[in-house]
């Protein structure tokens, strides 16, 4: 089992790691059993994502697709952001072996989930550090 | 991978080189003494002869009794198979019963489903303690009227545990039930005497003491009965058909031969550098732990959790600096299960999925050591930074 290079790029040189303070959405998937944590910040404004960082527990495609999936989704309006698949995100890293495909899952639940605590707090359902967590493993085939 | 780049392999456990002492050994016998042992001429005649040493070093280096108690193999997970499938199927008047352990290698745990699936067997899973030992006690408990075969592992493949392995033969004697050891990681590496460990079965597989792939040994002493799985000839003496792969049978045999000879000397010279190697992440990285026993240990092996992390991306970290090692987590095998044996000592899921394993060999260096120690803690920080499960 061997990455495309622009896997090993994003797992090497990861863009957007870390978290934002005051962020509008935070949101985390996988969990510790299924050998992924995925957690993900965004900052809206306007409707639209204008940052987004992620923290990842897990393997290297694990990382990747957190990688990309924040390159991906910022700048874009939510609408948009929210129809991204996992498949478009596999594409966009040239491609991953068939058994971290779960990781690209996971990349776009974890876009869902933030939005998911984005609206949660436009509804003051959630604030400060509140996060939406999503902690099956439904991914996983 | 540039060229000029430092590489250092730590995953010995994995698979080994072919020394070339052991090459050198099995050339001629790829191309000279080519012959069919079987055949009745002088090629097949020198084919044979070259099988038979190599039959001869394998049974001095295990002290069995006779040349003919050494049956050639394609390999250790044959052997497992082999021999748990075969004495099912030979001793099954006597009972069906077998008992093995939770850490076995899945050749064996495998092998044991497949019989309870299939041929009605009855297995006990034995536990095992925080550093993945068995006692003779429980294996003793476990022995009903109807077992037939006690399998422990004499060397655990992950964690590089030694299990008491005379003790658990003695009970096994004592109450007239047949003992195999896969001794895959053990042979070659610690002193192995079937004899005065009361052995009735071994599994070896040549490419971890330095021989070639695909062949290994099952040891099966006098009187054991043996089916064969594979029909179609009187190979092994009836007990394994096919071709005798005899460069591959001779490379066992120069390589068990010299291991063995080596092995003082290589075992402590081993030994020092895992543990520099070990006392050095210990000190350079914080929260990790060592896994397995510290005293009852296979000599090359270092098997380490680095919590909040997770191992693949451990492996990949290192493999760009040109480390090579292996890990035991889910991401790795395919299946999204963390390693068995981290879980039957007690891991947590999170701390099994950031186990590494690496294990030294004949050919590791004081540099490679201290190349691993700088390497190694960058690699572990910069993914622990990623992790939102630590909070520096």
């Amino acid at each position: 089992m061997e990455y495309s290079e622009k896997v090993m790029d994003h797992f090497q040189h990861p863009r957007n790691v870390g978290e934002i303070e005051n962020a509008d959405g935070i949101g985390q998937v996988g969990n510790a059993k299924c050998g992924d944590i995925m957690r993900m910040y965004i900052k809206v404004e306007d409707g639209v994502i204008t940052d987004a960082k992620f923290k990842t527990f897990g393997c290297g495609a694990a990382i990747a697709t957190s990688s990309m999936a924040t390159e991906l989704i910022k700048g874009k309006p939510i609408e948009e952001a929210l129809k991204l698949t996992n498949s478009a995100v596999v594409e966009a890293l040239e491609g991953l072996p068939p058994v971290k495909i779960h990781c690209s899952v996971l990349a776009e639940q974890a876009i869902k989930a933030a939005v998911d605590n984005y609206y949660a707090r436009l509804r003051g359902e959630a604030s400060g550090d509140d996060m939406t967590v999503n902690s099956d493993c439904e991914h996983v085939n | 991978m540039e060229a000029n780049k430092r590489r250092v392999y730590l995953d010995h456990a994995a698979t080994t080189y072919v020394k070339p002492q052991v090459l050198e050994a099995m050339t001629p016998y790829f191309t000279e003494y080519f012959g069919n042992a079987s055949s009745n001429h002088t090629y097949g005649h020198e084919a044979h002869a070259g099988m038979e040493k190599a039959r001869e070093q394998v049974r001095k280096a295990i002290n069995a009794q006779l040349p003919q108690e050494i049956c050639f193999t394609g390999g250790g997970s044959e052997s497992d198979n082999m021999v748990l499938k075969g004495i099912a199927e030979a001793y099954a008047k006597k009972g069906n019963h077998i008992i093995t352990t939770a850490i076995e290698h899945h050749a064996i745990l495998h092998s044991c489903e497949w019989l309870e699936k299939n041929r009605g067997c009855e297995v006990t899973y034995l536990p095992v303690d925080a550093e993945g030992r068995v006692t003779p006690e429980q294996v003793e408990a476990a022995i009903k009227p109807n077992t037939i075969l006690v399998s422990v592992m004499f060397a655990n493949n992950e964690i590089g545990t030694l299990e008491p392995i005379r003790e658990i033969g003695e009970v096994c004697h004592k109450h007239g039930v047949l003992f195999h050891t896969d001794a895959v990681q053990a042979v070659g590496a610690v002193p192995v005497d079937v004899q005065a460990m009361n052995i009735d079965l071994l599994s070896m597989s040549a490419h971890k003491f330095y021989g070639p792939k695909g062949v290994g040994v099952l040891y099966i002493k006098k009187g054991v009965r043996m089916p064969s799985l594979i029909h179609g000839g009187a190979q092994e003496r009836g007990r394994r058909a096919g071709t005798d792969n005899v460069p591959g049978m001779v490379g066992l045999g120069a390589a068990i031969e010299l291991a063995v000879k080596n092995m003082p000397e290589s075992a402590k010279r081993i030994a020092a550098l895992r543990d520099k190697l070990m006392k050095g992440i210990l000190e350079r990285v914080p929260e990790c732990r060592v896994n397995g026993s510290l005293t009852d240990r296979l000599p090359n092996n270092l098997n380490i959790c680095f919590r909040y992390i997770e191992s693949e991306s451990i492996l990949l970290g290192l493999d760009l600096e040109g480390i090579a090692c292996s890990s035991g987590s889910a991401c790795n095998s395919g299946s999204l299960d963390p390693s068995h044996v981290l879980l039957a000592i007690g891991l947590t899921h999170e701390q099994a999925n950031g186990a590494l394993r690496l294990t030294l060999g004949d050919g590791t260096t004081e540099e490679d050591i201290d190349y691993v120690l700088e390497k190694l803690p960058p690699v572990i920080e910069r993914l622990r930074r990623m992790s939102p499960l630590y909070v520096a």
